[in-house]
């Protein structure tokens, strides 16, 4: 009877501790909701990605259709290599577009596919034709203080006329 | 004179680092190598994981509950700042998994569980138990060092992982169901930066490490105590200091291994 009580509490003990990773594994990380591994490959080159992480998500209309799972520097085209891991549920259209967008105003990086009207659609190892780079914040400003410098009419000037 | 005895001093300290570290390394060899002894009596390693494990259990899902009670608070006041409360998931379960949880329960194991192990072997050496099992040709390192060393590496990843558990729950506590932050967003801002291979897995893979350092310490001390009842107390208070610190400079070099280039 001794020996069974000690065998029972360890057991209890033993299984506490893997329902524990098993609530990690579901609820806590990403393993829940994870497809399993049904995944068809994409490319795509960017001039610049900006922020883009290995492991950011891809969506399609604000839904998340896959995950970047590398990003790779091109030396012979001098651009950025990102290699998707697409869910094989969603198909996309030849002519589909990827931009990369960000979350909220300090958020994430990530793929955003805008899909397009082609009949075929993209199958694994294909490429994304159309791509847009990340909007590089430095970039954006300098190039408003050009327009600004290189405007010819000041308010004063605009104002006689 | 002065220089050369401070030198002399460092010299000293230094020959018994190496031992320290070459005795550790033996009687961890001379456990491993007896692993398959030690595995033949399964019912002694059951009972060493019930002492370690089922006895550390209350101290260490409510130090669990408090620190992600105390996180999901303090982590909600800073990210307010920043109009990011959702992120609150994220950041309590991230702290837990890789750091938090690992660490923690691997110091309260220490102070629970280890001081007992220690204590217990230093006391067996003192009343001559260890020398008369070897008279009766039982070998000590495989019939009480061994059960005892299994079972600390079975109960502290077990251990470390309730901690985490606990801990988010407790986060979830404090910051769904008492501040009001959005449950889904909590949700699932966590389980989209966890990664299970990347965090949980890592994170369990330190537990195991602290495990073995800590389990190990405790028995070297209480094999190596000398067989007084000072120096059982010594090598006691031993346990802790040495058992914590390693836990904390192995965390150092484990979480720079590991997540070092995120």
């Amino acid at each position: 009877m001794q020996s069974r009580n000690l065998n029972l509490a360890v057991g209890a003990f033993v299984l506490l501790g893997l329902l524990a990773l098993l609530f990690m594994a579901l609820q806590v990380s990403n393993l829940g909701t994870r497809g399993a591994g049904s995944t068809y490959e994409l490319k795509a080159y960017f001039d610049n990605i900006g922020g883009l992480k290995p492991r950011a998500a891809v969506r399609s209309a604000g839904v998340v259709v896959g995950r970047v799972r590398q990003i790779q520097f091109d030396d012979q085209q001098y651009q950025a290599l990102v290699l998707i891991d697409m869910d094989a549920r969603y198909q996309f259209p030849k002519d589909t577009s990827a931009k990369i967008l960000t979350s909220g105003l300090l958020g994430d990086n990530y793929v955003g596919l805008e899909p397009g009207g082609d009949t075929e659609m993209l199958k694994s190892a294909d490429r994304i034709r159309m791509t847009q780079s990340a909007v590089v914040l430095e970039n954006l400003i300098s190039q408003f203080l050009y327009n600004k410098a290189t405007e010819p009419s000041s308010p004063a000037s605009s104002g006689r006329k | 004179m002065a220089v050369l005895t401070a030198v002399a001093a460092l010299g000293q300290a230094w020959f018994k680092l190496v031992e320290n570290l070459g005795s550790f390394a033996l009687l961890l060899l001379g456990i491993l190598r007896r692993s398959v002894a030690i595995w033949r009596r399964p019912r002694l390693i059951a009972a060493q994981v019930h002492f370690l494990g089922n006895h550390s259990l209350a101290i260490i899902v409510v130090a669990g509950l408090f620190v992600g009670l105390v996180l999901g608070l303090q982590g909600y006041y800073t990210l307010r700042r920043y109009g990011s409360e959702e992120a609150l998931g994220l950041l309590v379960a991230l702290a837990l998994v890789r750091e938090l949880g690992p660490v923690i329960s691997a110091l309260l194991f220490a102070g629970r569980a280890g001081t007992s192990l220690t204590a217990e072997i230093g006391l067996m050496k003192a009343g001559e138990q260890l020398a008369a099992l070897e008279t009766m040709a039982v070998d000590p390192i495989a019939r009480v060092l061994g059960p005892r060393f299994y079972g600390g590496l079975i109960a502290v990843p077990l251990l470390a992982t309730l901690f985490s558990a606990v801990g988010v729950l407790g986060g979830w506590l404090v910051g769904v169901v008492l501040i009001g932050v959005d449950p889904g967003a909590f949700w699932s801002q966590m389980s989209g930066g966890v990664d299970f291979w990347d965090d949980v897995v890592n994170g369990v893979i330190k537990s195991l490490v602290f495990g073995v350092a800590v389990t190990q310490i405790a028995l070297m001390q209480g094999y190596g105590a000398r067989p007084t009842p000072e120096g059982v107390a010594r090598a006691t208070t031993l346990t802790v200091v040495v058992g914590s610190l390693a836990v904390l400079g192995l965390d150092f070099v484990l979480t720079a291994l590991m997540f070092g280039e995120l």
